[in-house]
């Protein structure tokens, strides 16, 4: 039985019925804002790589690469956890792309850098159904018992280098030699341009439906439940695409140095990814870039000026951050709750 | 005669205590039924049992003929089960429309890696549903910023949105104050008049409202049903008089 018709009341908090909200414009010219931004972000660094010392570019190669990691880790922050081993995903990616350079002669850095994220998807995502069960201080411990536990095998295993890791040498792009002067060069740009793609990926996808149950999964499980929406599943999602990123930047930080080592997977390593992102903050893509940046550039100097004391420096700076910017450096240029 | 939902001796127990016992209920498409009852008395245990948060100990639960007594929440969602809560179940950090979007995203079950939560399309969705429940003006505002009784229809608007087949409201209008109470019910029937094909339970103390706008009332006393009749006729019942309304120890 349907209830007679009402004229329609005025809502008991003093609604009034003026009609449906504009959207935003901003919001709807928000995919289209982040590709021109991310495109043109690339393109500077690119043309500016190309002048600046070589130390500065090694410098922003390295920030882009555990960017990425950083990156996958803020997308987990967005459903509510935190993982305190992406180290592992970051290991695997690393020697994946080290052993198949020196094993198999594959020597593409664009290849391998793929290679590194698919390497650490397949290694994460039987474990993805399991962790997608755990929250808060259990689902970070389960993921630091991980990448210790691939901490320990790497050292053991003298086939991959023990303790000590092992070189690689000078890897190709599509086809092209690099020359030695060059190489650095040319690692920094496919980093950049790697980093801007799986930035703006990144950007697509924490706008999407997907993206906001992600949310609604940090805010609400229950509800999700309720509404019809599969927490685990966004869960399980999202620990497999943190691997991709990890990987990813794994790959390249070990072509970038030429060098891959167990300690990669130490568990020191992820807290320097979670570190960037808390310094970043899970609105903005972009910020995640910024952290890692400076925590590069606060590594560097430190270590050069205040060896012994640059983690105090370190620390002081996240202690700043945390006190002014709760929601990371990334809420300084975006706005809204949700972004 | 087929129900939409048929609950078939429904037993609920928390060790020794028994919380519901021998519920059988039937409800037909259509109908808009008042649970009442004392707290305890087990209404909200039937409304979890229901839409699966609690598990029965005995006894079946029926939707449109498949049972639905061991699934989970969400597959009870996705048979056409909806229900809002007496503690709205929100995303304060979220805006109201992002509230929206979400119960869009979860319903429309096509969550996409690419297609952004706001479209055009499903904010005009979102704001539709919002203009019959009164909540237009609060469109953009963070919901941990919004009165009670504001969470309370965002609440049941978020449970519509997918247009379900069962609505369950468990205390619509609680922790509103006596004045309010009344346009805001009417303001959520309204707003149930364009679903024409949900049927709504809800759960509700205040009688006034419960004869204004049940067409059938189910009265709850210790986990048991001591009524389940008409408005008029259910609430004239020794029992309910005595255990539910209080009428009767009062004279």
């Amino acid at each position: 039985m349907t209830p007679p018709k009402r004229p329609l009341a005025a809502s008991p908090q003093g609604g009034n019925a003026s009609g449906p909200a504009e959207p935003d414009p901003r919001r709807l010219l928000g995919p289209a804002r982040s590709v021109v931004l991310g495109v043109a972000a690339c393109v500077v660094l690119a043309v500016v790589g190309w002048f600046v010392p070589k130390w500065l570019t090694f410098l922003v190669t390295m920030a882009a690469a555990n960017g990425l990691v950083s990156l996958g880790i803020v997308g987990l922050m967005r459903g509510g956890v935190v993982p305190f081993g992406q180290g592992m995903v970051m290991a695997v990616g690393g020697y994946a792309a080290a052993l198949l350079f020196n094993k198999l002669g594959i020597t593409d850095a664009l290849g391998l850098a793929l290679c590194g994220g698919v390497a650490a998807t397949l290694i994460a995502a039987p474990f993805a159904p399991l962790l997608s069960r755990y929250r808060g201080i259990f689902f970070a411990m389960l993921t630091l018992a991980l990448s210790m536990v691939t901490y320990g095998l790497l050292m053991k295993l003298e086939v991959l280098g023990g303790s000590d890791g092992f070189n690689l040498g000078r890897p190709t792009l599509l086809g092209f030699a690099l020359p030695q002067e060059r190489v650095g060069y040319v690692m920094y740009l496919l980093t950049v341009v790697l980093a801007t793609v799986m930035a703006l990926l990144a950007r697509v996808y924490f706008d999407s439906t997907r993206g906001l149950v992600t949310l609604a999964v940090r805010e609400n499980e229950l509800r999700v439940e309720y509404l019809g929406g599969s927490v685990r599943q966004a869960m399980t999602i999202n620990f497999i695409l943190a691997a991709f990123c990890g990987g990813l930047g794994g790959a390249l930080v070990v072509m970038s140095l030429g060098h891959v080592e167990p300690n990669f997977s130490f568990w020191t390593t992820s807290g320097e990814f979670v570190f960037v992102a808390i310094l970043a903050g899970w609105q903005s893509v972009a910020a995640v870039f910024v952290a890692s940046t400076v925590l590069e550039v606060v590594r560097s100097f430190s270590s050069a000026y205040f060896p012994n004391t640059w983690q105090l420096a370190l620390g002081l700076f996240l202690l700043f951050v945390i006190r002014f910017l709760p929601k990371g450096i990334g809420s300084l240029w975006m706005r809204g709750p949700t972004r | 005669m087929s129900y939409l939902l048929e609950a078939k001796g429904l037993e609920k127990r928390f060790g020794a205590v028994v919380a519901a016992s021998d519920i059988n209920i039937s409800v037909r498409a259509g109908e808009r039924v008042s649970l009442i009852g004392s707290n305890g008395a087990g209404k909200t245990t039937f409304v979890n049992m229901v839409t699966g948060y609690l598990k029965p100990s005995a006894g079946s639960i029926m939707l449109d003929g498949q049972d639905i007594t061991a699934l989970q929440p969400r597959a009870i969602t996705r048979l056409g089960v909806a229900r809002s809560f007496q503690i709205p179940q929100l995303y304060g950090d979220l805006t109201v429309l992002d509230n929206m979007l979400v119960a869009n995203a979860c319903h429309d079950q096509k969550l996409s890696f690419w297609q952004p939560a706001r479209r055009p399309e499903a904010i005009a969705r979102a704001e539709l549903l919002l203009q019959r429940f009164g909540l237009s003006e609060h469109i953009a505002r963070r919901v941990a910023e919004l009165p009670g009784g504001v969470r309370k229809l965002l609440d049941i608007a978020m449970a519509l949105t997918g247009h379900p087949k069962l609505l369950l409201l468990d205390e619509p209008t609680s922790g509103v104050s006596a004045e309010e109470k009344f346009p805001m019910m009417a303001t959520i029937m309204d707003a149930l008049g364009h679903e024409v094909n949900t049927t709504v339970l809800f759960v509700e103390h205040d009688m006034d409202i419960v004869e204004r706008h049940a067409s059938r009332v189910i009265a709850f006393y210790a986990g048991r049903v001591i009524a389940d009749d008409l408005p008029a006729v259910a609430l004239a019942t020794d029992d309910v008089r005595r255990y539910v309304t209080g009428e009767l120890l009062a004279e």
